[in-house]
């Protein structure tokens, strides 16, 4: 049976001790006043709760820094929250962790496979690790490797690996154990072209056997692609989630047209609100404007006109269709890849 | 407690080591065997160091070895892993209490610490001899020292590979091994110390004098030593302070 995914109001602040030399470090510590250094408080949760349903590829769709990975690292056993609840399925994440543990795969951003091992070692002890039989092993490691196209490889450290194959591996290592629920932390960063399509269609395929997938991305094509229902987080909290359909729909308009003018004349803000089919006009900056309408190349002659009649200069022109970028834009105010 | 998992992490860590046997051995026993050779053959068969001397060194040489062997066993592969390779996330993902995957490091490090010993003990009496003067007077004591020795070891060096950073470990060894080799009792008894009434007490504090001085007790009784239950008492404190500090540094490794 599919199992889900749930959080409640997480937070986690990270405690950081600045580096040993900043206050003179423990070979100056008499210099030091008044005792330890202060450590600074970084905020990466900040009250997220999520569901994820049973069964379903979810994304969590995010900048760098958003929370996307201490969201997979508390889900996971990794990270203790500061406060707030997770579950895998029924099982509370931070009470029944050896559980959970049976029940999630994880994939993580950076390769953290076992240098001192060949490939294959690697799946077979990971296996072994939550106590498969060594035939099972065996055979699901070779099935895994062939998928995977790292058969020629299986006996070879992976110390000289590609950052693909070692994509690769990771995700051939976390579905070992035939985990329910599959973690993915940037699954596709770094991949080529090539190998992208490969892991998609993989994901795709696990899914069809009934697990849920978790991934987290900051590339709205791969989200747009391959996810059912998606979270959009900024600053460590959700701030829209919902099918990638429903998610650009709620988006004024759907078209986003980002002007920038040569100079600034006081109505034209309310004069580009009066314009037919726009939605919601804000001003970026004394020059810029970010125009949602209802539709984008037709609305160019009637502001350019506008912009004659006002005596400001229209300098600068970017039409983009419904997207998942313009959704973040309009909730934040930034781009994805700010 | 899950068996399979401990057992597995245990098999994985066998295989690494069975991989690395040639590398262990010189890392294990090339520096001791040669001081064993300076000392013992060269400055005692040049007559600048007494015959009585080989006898004096040998159980020290054990301790050293024993000790080491433990500690790097587990410190230097924790700092790798947590930090550069990261490899142990994938052993903090398997179905085990995360405490269990610190117990499993300090157990294989414990048997690599006791072979070691094993090992060194007739490698070294062979470049020592003819002269050497040592036996096995109580086995059961003996055996309890070394278990006791390889324990605190191996907790030592999970303490140590779980709260150094990869950038220190230049000063892990100026700071904390060079000063325990040199104040270990190893090449002296501790009773040479007397001279120097302060440092003697200070060297107390240094786990690696009870691993000496309780090798020079059960292996060669007839030089000045500890008494062999102020050896056991303080390996057993030893014991349990490393494994403790070594579990609470491994948690807050393990979990951010």
């Amino acid at each position: 049976m599919a199992v889900g995914v749930r959080t409640q109001d997480l937070r986690k602040v990270y405690s950081s001790s600045p580096p040993l030399g900043a206050t003179g470090g423990m070979l100056a510590r008499a210099d030091a006043k008044g005792g330890k250094p202060p450590k600074s408080q970084i905020p990466a949760l900040d009250g997220l709760t999520l569901e994820v349903l049973p069964g379903e590829i979810f994304g969590l769709l995010g900048p760098n820094g958003a929370g996307k990975s201490t969201t997979v690292g508390v889900l996971t056993t990794r990270v203790r929250p500061t406060s707030g609840r997770a579950w895998i399925g029924d099982h509370d994440v931070w009470m029944d962790q050896a559980r959970v543990k049976h029940l999630i795969g994880v994939v993580p951003q950076r390769p953290n496979l076992d240098f001192s091992l060949t490939a294959r070692e690697i799946l077979t002890f990971h296996a072994a690790y939550f106590g498969i039989g060594s035939k099972l092993r065996n055979e699901r490691a070779d099935a895994l490797l062939d998928k995977f196209k790292l058969t020629e490889r299986a006996h070879q450290m992976v110390r000289g690996f590609s950052g693909g194959m070692m994509q690769r591996l990771s995700i051939a290592r976390a579905m070992m154990h035939d985990p329910q629920v599959l973690f993915l932390d940037e699954p596709s960063a770094g991949l080529d072209p090539q190998t992208r399509i490969l892991l998609w269609e993989i994901i795709r395929e696990y899914h069809l056997a009934g697990k849920t997938v978790l991934l987290t991305t900051h590339n709205m094509e791969e989200a747009d692609a391959l996810c059912e229902r998606l979270a959009i987080i900024d600053h460590g909290h959700v701030i829209a989630a919902g099918t990638p359909v429903e998610l650009k729909a709620s988006i004024p308009g759907g078209f986003l047209l980002r002007l920038r003018f040569g100079n600034q004349t006081s109505d034209l803000l309310q004069r580009l609100q009066s314009l037919a089919g726009v939605r919601e006009v804000r001003a970026t900056d004394t020059t810029g404007f970010d125009v949602y309408a209802d539709r984008g190349g037709s609305l160019i002659s009637e502001i350019a006109n506008l912009a004659a009649n006002a005596r400001a200069e229209l300098s600068d022109v970017h039409i983009s269709e419904p997207s998942l970028e313009n959704l973040f834009l309009h909730h934040t105010g930034r781009s994805l890849r700010d | 407690m899950n068996w399979k998992t401990f057992g597995a992490m245990l098999a994985r860590d066998a295989h690494v080591a069975r991989r690395n046997a040639i590398q262990l051995f010189l890392q294990t026993f090339l520096q001791p065997l040669l001081f064993v050779f300076i000392f013992g053959r060269v400055m005692v068969g040049s007559g600048y160091l007494p015959v009585a001397y080989k006898s004096l060194l040998l159980p020290g040489i054990i301790a050293i070895s024993m000790v080491f062997t433990g500690i790097w066993a587990v410190c230097m592969p924790l700092i790798a892993e947590f930090q550069w390779t990261r490899e142990i996330e994938d052993r903090l993902l398997a179905p085990i209490a995360v405490p269990w995957i610190a117990i499993e490091k300090v157990f294989a490090g414990m048997l690599q610490a006791l072979v070691a010993g094993l090992i060194v003990i007739p490698l070294a009496w062979l470049v020592l001899r003819p002269g050497v003067e040592i036996s096995i007077g109580a086995p059961l004591t003996f055996a309890v020292i070394i278990v006791l020795i390889a324990f605190f070891s191996a907790c030592g060096g999970l303490a140590l590979g779980c709260s150094i950073d990869q950038q220190h470990i230049g000063l892990m060894f100026g700071m904390v091994i060079t000063p325990m080799i040199f104040f270990g009792c190893t090449y002296y008894p501790w009773s040479a110390l007397k001279t120097f009434p302060i440092l003697q007490k200070l060297v107390l504090l240094n786990p690696l004098v009870y691993a000496s001085e309780g090798m020079r007790a059960t292996l060669a009784p007839q030089f000045p030593h500890l008494s062999i239950t102020v050896v056991l008492l303080a390996l057993v404190f030893f014991d349990i302070l490393l494994l403790i500090v070594g579990l609470r540094q491994f948690e807050k490794k393990a979990v951010s």
